[in-house]
């Protein structure tokens, strides 16, 4: 009697699953990516981070869908089309609420993400791909997030988008073409909106979410890092099973759903009492129309590109040109590509590092955050000084990292992971 | 240490807010209340004698100002109605097209204004008119250096005068520095009505700015709730799963 061979990835299972089984390796993969992917069990508060960065992006497609039913992408329109649908839409103001404090939450949740990883060590070997794939997710977020900022067509999304556009018309000889093209007019106008909008639904959303499927395969290919920065899989059982490790589903699963909930209650606190954040997610001067004629009194970028920016503006021009700043607030992103190779410690996570390590990082934090504040505030006063020591510090960060790390002391690894949060 | 390390962090970003951001005269609080359905009554009202005849509010409907604000449609033609006779209309002002040469600039419309720049600003500045004989008609404002604007609030008010003060600049030398206003004729409403006044509109168009603000607040509570009880479940859930995880 013949029958279909019992092809090696189908399940047992009769049925619909069964049936699909045979088609399509639905279990197998449920089963590898979710259900006996063993994740260490030590995981603690910073590793709620990936799944809500997750989470968001999906908040983001879906409002974003939605969203766009009602936006006119076009400069005569845009501004009352986003006010229509505040006003007009069945539910639009929760809608584009949830985009606009998803944007910041968005990166607020990266940020966090990207900190975990410095401190525990989560780029290193064999993890530095995921990381790279990591840093481009960041890339593209920063271009994504600077593009959706335009589409409101208010005063500060057309001046933020004169600003950040002229940049690269510093550039030499490249610079006045490179800027005309990526406007697709002598100024920002129709034609800049129109782009951006396409880029911003349809290019950079696909580039994105193949990333994060590239991040997660790179990262379920090698296995996590945990906050003791030592590989579960040395230690197996008899069926091959980290015994550090448990499946991610249920564990980690119930465990996200936990995160979710308070990532949930501060994001909809947002959203409902205070979706302006006091001017930082949304900026009072973007509820006046884009006006060629009249910039904001203040021209800042969103507060998530705010580091950037200070760094940009703290490097002064020299031999007659600006292109130093621009090149310096390149080289900020840059250089975090190169971490797992500048970072030559002998142990990953801060656990087991040295004082040196520890001092370097908290720095950094804390020159980010400052660099974040001054390029809020006008360049007066304490800021540009402040700009200027704080960029120092954050390529001295990175830049210095493969002596420091080097000759820091290290503590004795253990063997197994100390414990479950 | 990773403790510490959120408080310091926690610790610079508030000082971070609290350093001094250098200003200009200081805006008077509004005290204005979103929830208060009759100020916004009012609101309305001096709003539509006063103000829409230059100023339109075209993201705001008719209507949907009469459901929110608890007044009947029967009222709207002839208590609020002045440019138009169809209640799902846009709230437009009476001016031409081509206004711009009466005061220099279009009356700009104030949908979103409070958004823009807030409900103190929008109470100051309709208090900080003062009597400048420089200006073409003949009043400027505190809170709005140059303002195109006349003062058409005067007859209520009354006109006030500048007060200004010696103030030494960088160099020492002394200059007049302008700090505020004063009373100079009394107006047909005392000065406490008309703050009430002003507030009314000031509030008014806060709802104006985001029609569904008190609803989004209101509806904050429930969700916050709901989300309180879903994290203490969500969090037995993972307790009892990680039970066996030693």
């Amino acid at each position: 009697m013949a029958t279909a061979p019992e092809s090696a990835h189908s399940s047992n299972g009769g049925g619909l699953i069964g049936w699909i089984d045979q088609r399509f390796p639905l279990t197998k993969l449920w089963k590898e990516q979710v259900a006996e992917y063993y994740a260490p069990k030590n995981f603690n508060f910073w590793y709620y981070f990936g799944s809500l960065a997750l989470l968001i992006l999906v908040n983001q497609l879906v409002t974003g869908i939605f969203l766009t039913m009602n936006y006119k992408p076009s400069s005569a329109e845009a501004f009352s089309s986003i006010e229509y649908i505040m006003r007009d839409v069945d539910w639009g103001w929760l809608i584009r609420y949830l985009h606009s404090t998803g944007a910041s939450a968005f990166f607020i949740v990266v940020y966090l993400h990207m900190f975990r990883a410095l401190l525990y060590g989560s780029h290193r070997k064999p993890r530095e791909l995921i990381w790279i794939f990591g840093c481009l997710i960041f890339l593209l977020l920063m271009a994504e997030g600077f593009m959706g900022y335009v589409l409101p067509w208010g005063n500060m999304s057309y001046w933020g988008a004169q600003v950040i556009v002229s940049l690269f018309g510093s550039l030499p000889v490249i610079g006045q073409s490179l800027v005309e093209w990526i406007r697709g007019d002598y100024y920002i106008a129709d034609a800049t909106l129109n782009r951006f909008f396409a880029l911003h639904v349809a290019a950079l959303p696909l580039a994105l979410i193949f990333l994060v499927i590239a991040h997660l395969m790179a990262l379920h290919e090698v296995g996590s890092n945990n906050p003791d920065g030592i590989e579960i899989h040395e230690h197996e059982d008899a069926e091959g099973h980290p015994l550090d490790g448990i499946p991610f589903h249920p564990y980690y699963t119930v465990k996200d759903l936990v995160g979710v909930a308070g990532f949930l209650l501060l994001f909809c606190a947002v959203i409902f009492f205070a979706p302006t954040f006091g001017g930082l997610f949304l900026e009072s001067a973007n509820f006046e129309p884009a006006n060629a004629l009249q910039t904001p009194p203040h021209i800042a970028p969103v507060w998530y590109f705010t580091p950037f920016y200070a760094m940009l503006r703290a490097v002064p021009s020299f031999a007659g040109t600006q292109v130093w700043g621009v090149l310096v607030m390149g080289a900020s992103i840059v250089v975090l590509f190169f971490v797992p190779w500048l970072d030559r410690s002998p142990v990953r996570s801060i656990r087991y590092r040295g004082p040196i390590y520890k001092v370097m990082l908290t720095i950094f934090v804390l020159s980010f955050i400052s660099l974040g504040i001054c390029g809020l505030k006008p360049p007066a006063g304490i800021y540009p000084t402040l700009a200027k020591v704080c960029t120092i510090l954050y390529f001295a960060f990175f830049l210095l990292m493969p002596w420091y790390t080097k000759f820091d002391s290290v503590k004795p690894v253990p063997e197994r992971v100390s414990g479950h949060a | 240490m990773l403790k510490s390390w959120v408080l310091i962090t926690l610790a610079f970003l508030g000082a971070g807010s609290a350093w001094p951001s250098e200003g200009d005269i200081a805006l008077l609080p509004a005290g204005a209340d979103i929830r208060d359905t009759e100020s916004l009554q009012r609101g309305a009202r001096n709003y539509m004698n006063y103000c829409s005849g230059c100023h339109s509010l075209k993201y705001l409907r008719y209507n949907r100002l009469a459901a929110d604000l608890k007044i009947p449609d029967s009222e709207l033609p002839a208590n609020l109605m002045f440019t138009s006779d169809k209640t799902f209309d846009t709230i437009n002002s009476a001016m031409p097209k081509d206004s711009e040469g009466w005061f220099g600039k279009q009356p700009p419309d104030l949908s979103l204004i409070a958004r823009a720049r807030g409900v103190d600003y929008l109470y100051s500045y309709l208090k900080g008119f003062y009597v400048d004989k420089t200006r073409p008609w003949g009043v400027n404002n505190l809170y709005l250096p140059s303002a195109a604007m006349p003062d058409v609030l005067a007859q209520l008010h009354g006109l006030q005068k500048p007060v200004f003060k010696n103030e030494p600049d960088d160099s020492g030398s002394a200059r007049m520095v302008l700090v505020g206003v004063d009373a100079m004729t009394p107006g047909a409403m005392k000065p406490e009505e008309y703050d009430r006044f002003v507030r009314d509109i000031a509030n008014f168009l806060d709802y104006a700015g985001e029609p569904v603000k008190d609803k989004r607040q209101s509806m904050g509570i429930f969700v916050t709730l709901f989300l309180l009880v879903f994290f203490v479940f969500a969090y037995l859930l993972k307790k009892e799963y990680w039970k066996d995880v030693h």
